[in-house]
């Protein structure tokens, strides 16, 4: 599959149909895939990849791409197409800037995961239908990917590309994924467990923000965590009750607007499962106002920046918090 | 800086007599600014506006706290006085320490130190707050009533009056309302029809009146003296311009079998009718429920008779957009359904019916042609039980309504009387909690009823009514005779509870007003505004803002026509300063503030910006009108990035209110 894309980033570069190319290069490690754009073939023929690494969604980069001159070109994976549409839909990327070109996915690896297998010492990785080659400096070993898979991806909510130019291979299907059982756990905790749960995670936070970075619903020209006038900027860790308040409001800030891409517990140094958060709103959102997915299309309003008259009166959302 | 000037009010003993006024007025004297503080027994008397023009003068206030009743109440007095001592109206800020304090605590030092925790985050705001100018607005000169009953037909009438276009959406047919489903009205029995049809007529043919019957309100946007609104008109299947109201289809059409709702379903109608024969508009209506040539394409029977052609099948319903100055709420009453009082029978027996339906078994009009006949066998009833209170004046934890329903009093003696009158041969009997007949007249009534008709009023309740051989069993207890009853009826008629149309609710969402927990509309103020709804240019008339009889309604819809033509009357509205405003420099274009707008004020432009290193973006950010703002501050809250503010109640205003308590 690596080839194919890469070919077709050639195509694209060469035909003169994009200026630059959105793709991944590998980074300081083999597993530490970075976003790269390209404007010239022979740096796509050294450098560019797609393997298991290739996690990060490069939807967020198009709002300044978008904005230079010329045309680009991106890949995207199906969960990544919901955070483009996302953005398209709160016109923040300008749509006849982008080619965007869908590629199929078979779910992205989890580095830790395979050192949790008590592999170590990991010098590469090579995919071989189900199974994951590596190669360690204590010689080849063998795991199967689905076990070493991340998070998001075990919990995978949609093959389909929901907007696209051009699609490399099949079209995939919105798929049934548990991707809410862990909110029902800790929905199911008492209030005490509940708090020593995310206290437990959240005072882990070094405030490095690169969950915030790298959220494609993070957008905004001027963030109110760095804005002195906004009253909040100084949210960081005043104490150990400010450093939630920073997640709070980030999951707020995003609520509604959250395709659910799972970037956020992705970059996060401190594996704090940040993307729970999101989640439990996503899940609030359904079972008050119906199914609804940020991003899965340009025409359906997002519930909670819309009024039906049948909608579910204050009062139960306020029982529901009591439960 | 500002030179802030702080005013408490004891307004009588309400306030001082919980809270140390003194005391509130000296420490508030010492926050940062304040350059003056006084307490007085009346400010908003003129007395108390003096001490507040002088003080403004003499101390060269920039800003002032008043710490008083609810801004409700006198934030508009107190913004006039700060403007007749030349100061911006928006420099006043009230702290309310009467309801929200004195009136709520019984403990003298704790009220005094909420009045005064109240009273600081009221100065923290005049510090931040900024001169506005309110800007002006246009009046349409057009009233919409919504309902076509007496409430609406008589607010109509008032308001067209007085020279002004009023429209009315009317959801049935015809206009009419309940006052056209009854015989006699109480106490003057003088017959409804006789009272009610003229007034339909003079509807009809006023020329400043267009009524939309069969129609209803689908959207409300806009606000007070410009109201922008989409009628829904159903399609009846008939063109209305067209259709004579002859009535050839009506009585050709072979469907017989569709209840008449009109007459409560005791008897049946055609699937083309019109309601009734004095019916405005007098046009048919096809029930496409019913109605074969909707339903399988076959009949067609109705065009073929129809001499002005008027029948047209493939109407579709219509949406009307119409601007109003003035939205009046008139959507009246029904009552409850009684499924969930089985106690009584109604279910089981066609010879319990409710009182509305005891109206129309005596109508002329009725489906007895007005006389007395019971539903199951059509014999003469000889013994009849009213049973009053049935679903009002219940406790809390029953399926009925806590309030009383008012009319039933005075219809059920009316009921009794009637029945005696013309079937002097017939046992009346009523059973009652209370009876309840204040009201011009009234009492003389019941008296007359139970002294010269000799009716059997009994006080107590019937526990339950069971079908047996053809007669209805009553069981019931006498609580002043202390002894239970068992009487064998022909006919037993409930006076089930009223409450508001189901209609109510979505609409007053739409309008934004607001409703109590029984969903009949809550009026600005119980005593001093009546017939207003909260939200500017919304009024009530009729049963939809609580129970009335026919006086009291009429008298509530002119009321409510007066207060519509003082709205109208006036060319220009001042608007509200307090409105929304966006940075442009933090906006993202995102849409999320136009999509919560329920004005419709928030618009995009693509603008250039200068950017760093020289360099020039066009972005697209979002852009106020401010005539049409309402400041309602959703925008605010829905703006991710914090770009939408309030002028008047800014962010940071509200935070340092916060701020301020939380000190």
């Amino acid at each position: 599959m690596q080839e194919v894309i890469k070919q077709k980033a050639i195509e694209l570069l060469s035909s003169g149909k994009a200026d630059r190319v959105l793709g991944w290069k590998e980074g300081e490690f083999f597993y530490d895939i970075t976003p790269a754009v390209f404007t010239d073939v022979k740096e796509i023929e050294e450098k560019f990849v797609y393997n298991a690494f290739c996690g990060p969604n490069f939807s967020k980069y198009l709002v300044a791409e978008s904005r230079k001159d010329g045309k680009i070109a991106v890949f995207l994976k199906p969960c990544d197409t919901y955070s483009f549409q996302q953005l398209l839909k709160e016109h923040r990327i300008l749509r006849d800037k982008v080619y965007a070109v869908g590629i199929p996915c078979d779910g992205m690896v989890d580095i830790e995961k395979i050192r949790q297998k008590k592999i170590k010492g990991i010098t590469g990785v090579t995919e071989a239908g189900e199974v994951l080659q590596i190669d360690t400096i204590y010689g080849k070993k063998e795991v199967a990917k689905k076990d070493v898979l991340a998070e998001r991806c075990e919990n995978c909510k949609s093959k389909k590309h929901v907007v696209y130019d051009e699609l490399i291979g099949e079209e995939g299907d919105v798929l049934d994924s548990h991707r809410f059982d862990l909110v029902e756990k800790i929905e199911a905790m008492s209030e005490e467990e509940r708090f020593a749960f995310w206290q437990n995670e959240l005072s882990r936070c070094i405030r490095c923000n690169a969950c915030r970075n790298v959220c494609p619903a993070c957008t905004c020209e001027k963030c109110v965590f760095d804005n002195p006038a906004s009253g909040i900027d100084q949210k960081a860790a005043a104490d150990s009750f400010e450093e939630k308040m920073f997640h709070i409001i980030r999951a707020f800030h995003v609520a509604g607007r959250c395709t659910d891409c799972g970037e956020c517990s992705r970059v996060c140094p401190q594996n704090i499962p940040l993307h729970l958060l999101n989640r439990k709103f996503i899940k609030d959102i359904n079972e008050f106002y119906g199914e609804y997915q940020a991003g899965a299309d340009m025409e359906t309003r997002a519930p909670l920046t819309d009024y039906q008259t049948d909608d579910c009166e204050p009062s139960v959302i306020l029982t529901k918090g009591d439960q | 800086m500002q030179r802030i000037g702080v005013f408490v009010c004891w307004c009588g003993s309400n306030i001082a007599a919980t809270v140390d006024v003194k005391k509130v007025a000296e420490t508030l004297g010492k926050e940062p600014c304040v350059v003056y503080y006084e307490n007085y027994q009346y400010m908003c008397s003129e007395e108390g506006q003096n001490k507040i023009i002088n003080a403004i003068h003499e101390h060269k206030l920039s800003g002032i706290v008043i710490c008083s009743c609810s801004p409700r109440m006198h934030e508009a007095t107190f913004r006039r006085t700060a403007q007749k001592a030349g100061l911006n109206p928006y420099m006043v800020e009230i702290a309310n320490i009467r309801e929200q304090c004195s009136w709520i605590h019984k403990d003298m030092a704790t009220a005094t130190e909420k009045a005064i925790i109240l009273g600081r985050a009221a100065i923290a705001k005049v510090h931040l707050n900024t001169p506005l100018q309110a800007g002006e607005s246009p009046v349409v000169k057009r009233a919409l009533v919504i309902g076509g009953g007496i409430a609406g037909i008589q607010t109509a009438l008032d308001i067209a009056d007085a020279g002004f276009e009023v429209d009315i959406v009317e959801k049935k047919p015809t206009i009419g309302g309940k006052m056209s489903q009854i015989d006699k009205t109480f106490p003057t029995l003088d017959c409804s029809a006789c009272i009610l049809t003229p007034k339909m007529v003079d509807v009809a043919q006023n020329e400043k009146i267009h009524i939309y019957s069969y129609s209803e309100v689908a959207a409300v946007k806009g606000f007070v003296g410009n109201f922008d609104v989409t009628i829904k008109r159903k399609a009846r299947y008939v063109k209305e311009e067209l259709c004579t109201g002859c009535g050839a289809c009506t009585e050709k059409c072979p469907q017989k079998k569709v209840p008449n709702d009109f007459n409560l379903g005791l008897d049946n109608k055609h699937a083309i009718y019109i309601p009734f024969a004095q019916a405005v508009p007098k046009v048919a209506t096809i029930d496409p429920d019913y109605c074969m040539m909707l339903k399988t394409g076959k009949c067609g029977v109705c065009s073929k008779v129809c001499a002005a052609g008027a029948i047209d099948y493939k109407q579709q319903d219509e949406l009307v957009q119409q601007q109003y100055g003035a939205i009046v709420v008139a959507t009246g009453y029904n009552p409850i359904d009684l499924k969930n009082y089985d106690e009584f029978a109604y279910s089981q027996s066609p010879d319990v019916v409710t009182s509305l339906e005891f109206e129309r078994l005596t109508n002329a009009a009725g489906p007895t042609g007005g006389v007395l006949l019971r539903p199951s066998d059509r014999q003469h009833p000889h013994t009849i039980v009213f049973v009053q209170c049935v679903g009002s004046r219940e406790s809390g934890e029953g399926c009925g309504k806590t309030y009383c329903s008012k009319i039933c009093c005075m219809y059920t003696a009316k009921h009794a009387m009637l029945t005696r009158e013309k079937y002097p041969d017939t046992e009346v009997y009523v059973f009652y909690i209370d009876v309840r007949t204040p009201g011009k007249n009234f009492d003389e009534f019941y008296r007359r009823a139970v002294e010269e008709y000799g009716v059997h009023y009994i006080k107590g309740m019937v526990g339950k009514v069971s079908p047996e051989n053809g007669k209805l069993m009553v069981q019931a207890s006498d609580l002043l005779d202390n002894k239970q009853l068992k009487i064998e009826a022909d006919l037993v008629v409930l006076a089930a509870a009223i409450e508001p149309d189901p209609s109510a609710r979505p609409l007053a969402t739409m309008l934004t007003t607001q409703m109590d927990t029984n969903d009949f509309f809550t009026e600005a103020h119980p005593k001093l505004r009546p017939v207003e709804s909260a939200t500017a240019g919304i009024f009530l008339s009729g049963c939809c803002q609580g129970p009335k009889d026919i006086p009291e309604t009429v008298s509530q819809a002119s009321a409510c026509a007066a207060k519509v033509i003082g709205l109208l009357a006036k060319d220009k509205l001042l608007g509200n300063p307090c409105v929304a405003e966006s940075n442009e420099l933090m906006c993202n274009g995102c849409s999320s503030c136009e999509k919560v707008c329920p004005y419709g004020a928030i618009s995009y432009v693509d603008k250039e910006f200068k950017m760093p290193n020289r360099t020039i973006a066009v972005r697209r950010v979002a852009n106020v009108n401010p005539a049409v703002c309402q400041g309602c501050g959703a925008c605010t809250v829905a703006c991710p990035s914090g770009a939408m503010d309030l002028k008047g109640f800014s962010n940071s205003q509200i935070m340092a209110e916060v701020d301020a308590i939380c000190k």
